[in-house]
């Protein structure tokens, strides 16, 4: 139940400089989310955050003690910051069972043995791992060994969890259970939890707050998931949160064309943000993309695949490949498309993006 | 459970918390200077400097005299002469070991290891034993049977010094080449069979290029070794005036007998030394570097092997009868020479008598007090090194220090660094030199030598073993509630812990059985083992000192078999 507060953290390894000027605050009782491409500086933070290195610059808040202060010389040693931690490697001490695993913590910070024994239990019983009790490490599966980090960090601190890429190596049914039981754990503790993750739907199902961060480590944008998926900062963030197309724009007197090599009319208005002499780009979601018989933007289906819920189409349009997703449901309703068949679009919940000089998509 | 920090607390917190990673490495730096640079600084600077003064004409007159340019010559000749010998030898073997389908590779691998468990100046007394000039066993046979005027054979001499020396170094290359033949991908030999090429052509040309850097490697092992060697040469050569660089230096040592002269020209010969030896390791370093080869894997595969057909029967009669020759016939003769009452009496039972084992260790107190001494410093040397290993590896590896580099180079220097010399510098360090501190005589002196030539052993055991701990590991601890040094011993030490049993092994063994240093340190009350043996055969007690070497052969057997059940236990973990 602590808060967390960064400020203008600056960390280099020599001359590469990881975090600059880095500033973010946690609000207590929540789970955060940072979320971004690996190498962005996510651990990096996180191992300033614990203490394990020093930044060259700022303060770090933990509830409203300071632990580090580059100013004040100010830096608290580790074990003393009072943080859970799950590492990305689980560090799962190998010359332990998993109960002396869980019970270190604790036993380090003079918790009385009776406590000991009933918590201990009862965090291997949230991450369904109390048969496994007296097992070794080096017997366990990855997905085994990153719920005894899990529940080893959970008996570690009741204010501040911090879990680095804890459920990667889970299969995706166990994924999706430990999500649930992370969120109802926190629910029931009220600790706060800092979730490092590149994988952005597990943090768009997890956390109360995100943050994206972008490859140079700088924060793109903070806020709640509908905020960060309905209005994305930038183009970066639009393109990280999910799969997505951007079709080069064109700005004519009588309307807004897409440039794929030929030039097609879109069917809607030219909005009031697109500004003369930008290039823009347009960033949309493949669900997002109707076909639509009566539209001058014209495209032939290159491939199409059933995956269930949905169907997913390739469509070259121009010089250009973009993905298509739609709902089974509608395909039932109208029509299926074919491969080969030339298909007319609409562009639903659009994006525009100043076009930065060629650059690669992501 | 949550910790209240004060706030007025956390500005003192920093500055007055002990820094563990601080104080370990100021440790590492300033034992690594006691042990390893002073005694280095102390043999350049006598060897150029008397009383302040510069002096190079000592320098001078040692190199040009001509007992010290024959004991040059000597030194390289037998150096190049044993790594070419050990070398071809090392590589058939391999070759027949680990690539042809000769049978028995099992026993002959058993046989292999004995060479590499002994010291070779055992080996230097049984063949003085069998092949002396004047009346060895094997030479007063040959000229009976024969009606020869005189020995056929004299092993006191250059050749019979690069023989011995080659029966004991050819393991080096041996080894190398067997391991990198075994982990060579057996499917570069066969797609060169299967797109036509002969057998020879394919051992010539895909084979050999493969392993070599492995043959060198093992060859400059060879080299360095024998350069630096004392044992063989000493034995066999003093009574013919046959002297190398490390057996002159003993000879002037012993001969000044104090004499602060006679300590300086050592110190000039010894620099000289590490001059040649230093020329050799850059050769080495220059050699590694060039020659690795990703296709030789770390995965074991198993490889074509070549049929002998008909040269199979002759290939191992050969290979037996040398390897017999080589391993088998020394440790005999030394066993059955330290049962006889009297040297000289013929080979027979009727001559036999456990005498000469009850004399040696009921009835003699410089013996015991040698086994005493050599235990008490295989053990301190083997705790104290292997601690101080894990602590420079733990610097090296975790803590990654400014400078790391020069404490790598200094912790690995004194094992390439020849055991006379390394004697020498601890002589002139620890006689009183520096802070009026004066171990002569004393065992103290050889532990120090001891924990400096044994250090790199335990160190490199240790980082192999640290690196595979990763940092995670630790930093879980610390966030757990454990400070930097429950972390340390919460987590990392029993991680290693496997790790520093056998760097205590890989001190303990050798240590036991050390003469090189030890003939230059000891004093009156200070014999090791070794030593104890060197003594009473060069004091004409032939048979005791074979008993005390079939004693110290049983010693080493046992000690070598409880550290391979050990290290046999750990790889079930």
């Amino acid at each position: 139940m602590a808060s967390v507060k960064f400020e203008n953290i600056t960390f280099r390894y020599g001359s590469n400089t990881i975090l600059k000027d880095y500033s973010l605050e946690i609000d207590e009782s929540q789970i955060m989310g940072i979320v971004g491409p690996s190498g962005c500086g996510k651990t990096t933070l996180i191992r300033c955050l614990c203490g394990f290195i020093k930044p060259e610059k700022g303060n770090i808040y933990v509830g409203k003690t300071c632990v580090y202060s580059a100013d004040k010389r100010i830096n608290i040693a580790p074990e003393k910051r009072n943080i859970g931690v799950v590492f990305q490697d689980y560090a799962v001490w190998p010359h332990m069972t998993v109960y002396e695993n869980i019970i270190y913590p604790m036993k380090k910070r003079k918790v009385p043995k009776q406590e000991i024994t009933k918590r201990a239990d009862y965090a291997l019983s949230q991450v369904r791992m109390t048969e496994y009790k007296k097992h070794l490490p080096s017997q366990l599966s990855g997905g085994q060994q990153q719920r005894v980090a899990i529940a080893r960090a959970l008996v570690s601190s009741d204010q501040l969890i911090v879990l680095d890429e804890p459920i990667t190596n889970l299969d995706l049914k166990l994924r999706e259970e430990m999500l649930e039981e992370i969120r109802s754990i926190q629910r029931n503790t009220g600790t706060t939890f800092i979730y490092i993750t590149h994988d952005q739907e597990a943090a768009l199902k997890l956390c109360d707050k995100i943050a994206i961060m972008d490859v140079h480590g700088y924060i793109c944008q903070t806020g709640t998931d509908e905020e960060i998926i309905y209005k994305p900062s930038n183009r970066f963030v639009f393109s990280f949160m999910g799969v997505s197309n951007f079709i080069p724009l064109l700005k004519k007197q009588d309307g807004l064309y897409i440039d794929v090599g030929e030039h097609m009319k879109v069917n809607h208005e030219v909005p009031a943000e697109i500004k003369d002499n930008v290039n823009y780009v347009m960033g949309i979601r493949p669900m997002d993309i109707l076909f639509s018989e009566n539209s001058a933007v014209k495209g032939i289906i290159k491939s199409a695949t059933f995956l269930g819920s949905q169907y997913n189409y390739f469509i070259q349009l121009g010089n250009r490949e973009i993905r298509v997703q739609r709902n089974t449901l509608d395909t039932l309703q109208s029509r299926e498309y074919m491969e080969g068949e030339a298909v007319g679009l609409d562009f639903a919940r659009v994006f525009y993006y100043e076009e930065p000089l060629e650059e690669v998509e992501s | 459970m949550r910790i209240g920090i004060r706030n007025k607390d956390l500005a003192r917190q920093d500055g007055k918390r002990v820094r563990l990673d601080g104080m370990l490495t100021m440790l590492s730096f300033i034992i690594l200077f006691i042990v390893v640079i002073i005694p280095l600084f102390m043999i350049i600077y006598n060897a150029f400097f008397y009383e302040g003064n510069l002096d190079v004409q000592l320098f001078i007159n040692v190199i040009f005299s001509g007992d010290n340019l024959g004991a040059i010559k000597n030194t390289v000749i037998i150096a190049l002469c044993v790594t070419v010998f050990g070398t071809i030898m090392g590589i058939f073997y391999a070759w027949l070991l680990g690539r042809s389908d000769i049978p028995l590779k099992g026993l002959m691998r058993g046989l292999f290891t004995i060479p590499y468990m002994f010291p070779p100046f055992f080996g230097a007394m049984a063949w003085d034993l069998l092949l002396s000039g004047r009346g060895g066993y094997l030479n007063n046979w040959l000229m009976q049977t024969f009606n020869l005027a005189e020995a056929p054979i004299n092993i006191n001499s250059v050749w019979g010094i690069v023989f011995v020396e080659v029966s004991y170094y050819f393991p080096f290359v041996f080894m190398q080449v067997v391991s990198a033949l075994e982990r060579m991908d057996p499917t570069l030999e066969e797609s060169a069979r299967i797109s036509g090429a002969k057998q020879g052509y394919v051992i010539r040309k895909i084979t050999l290029p493969l392993v070599l850097p492995a043959i060198s490697a093992g060859a400059l092992l060879i080299l360095i070794s024998s350069l630096s060697h004392f044992g063989v040469p000493s034995i066999l050569g003093f009574s013919q005036n046959i002297y190398t660089l490390p057996t002159k230096i003993y000879q002037l040592i012993n001969r000044a007998a104090g004499d602060f002269q006679g300590v300086r020209e050592g110190a000039a010969l010894s620099v000289l030394l590490i001059f040649i030896v230093g020329t050799a390791l850059i050769l080495q370093r220059a050699v590694l570097r060039s020659g690795s080869y990703d296709i030789i894997r770390g995965k074991s595969m198993r490889p074509m092997l070549i049929k002998l057909r008909g040269a199979k029967q002759p290939l191992l009669i050969f290979a037996f009868l040398s390897l017999i020759v080589i391993v088998l016939v020394p440790l005999v003769m030394i066993f059955l020479v330290g049962l006889l009452k009297a040297y000289g009496l013929p080979l027979i039972p009727a001559n036999f008598t456990l005498k000469n084992y009850t004399n040696i260790l009921f009835n003699n107190k410089m013996v015991s007090d040698a086994i005493g001494n050599s235990l008490f410093l295989s053990v301190s040397a083997g705790i104290i090194a292997m601690f101080l290993g894990v602590m420079i590896a733990y610097v090296i590896i975790k803590i990654k220090p400014k400078g790391k580099e020069v404490l790598e180079v200094i912790s690995i220097l004194p094992y390439s660094i020849p055991g006379t010399v390394l004697a020498i510098g601890v002589i002139l360090a620890w006689s009183g030199a520096i802070a009026k501190i004066n171990l002569y005589n004393t065992i103290w002196i050889i532990l120090i030598a001891y924990i400096a030539r044994y250090l790199s052993f335990s160190m490199k055991s240790a980082s192999a073993s640290l690196q595979q701990v990763h940092y995670s590991l630790e930093d879980a601890a610390r966030s757990c509630g454990a400070s930097h040094m429950e972390s340390l011993k919460d987590i990392t030490l029993p991680l290693i812990r496997p790790a520093m049993v056998s760097g205590f092994f890989l001190i303990f063994l050798p240590a036991m059985r050390e003469l090189t240093t030890s003939v230059l340190l000891y004093g009156p009350y200070t014999r090791t083992l070794g030593v104890a043996i060197y003594s009473l055969r060069s004091d004409g007690y032939i048979t005791q000192a074979s008993a005390l070497a079939s004693v110290a052969i049983l010693l080493i057997i046992i000690c070598n078999t409880i550290v391979t059940q050990i290290t046999k236990d750990r790889k079930g973990v």
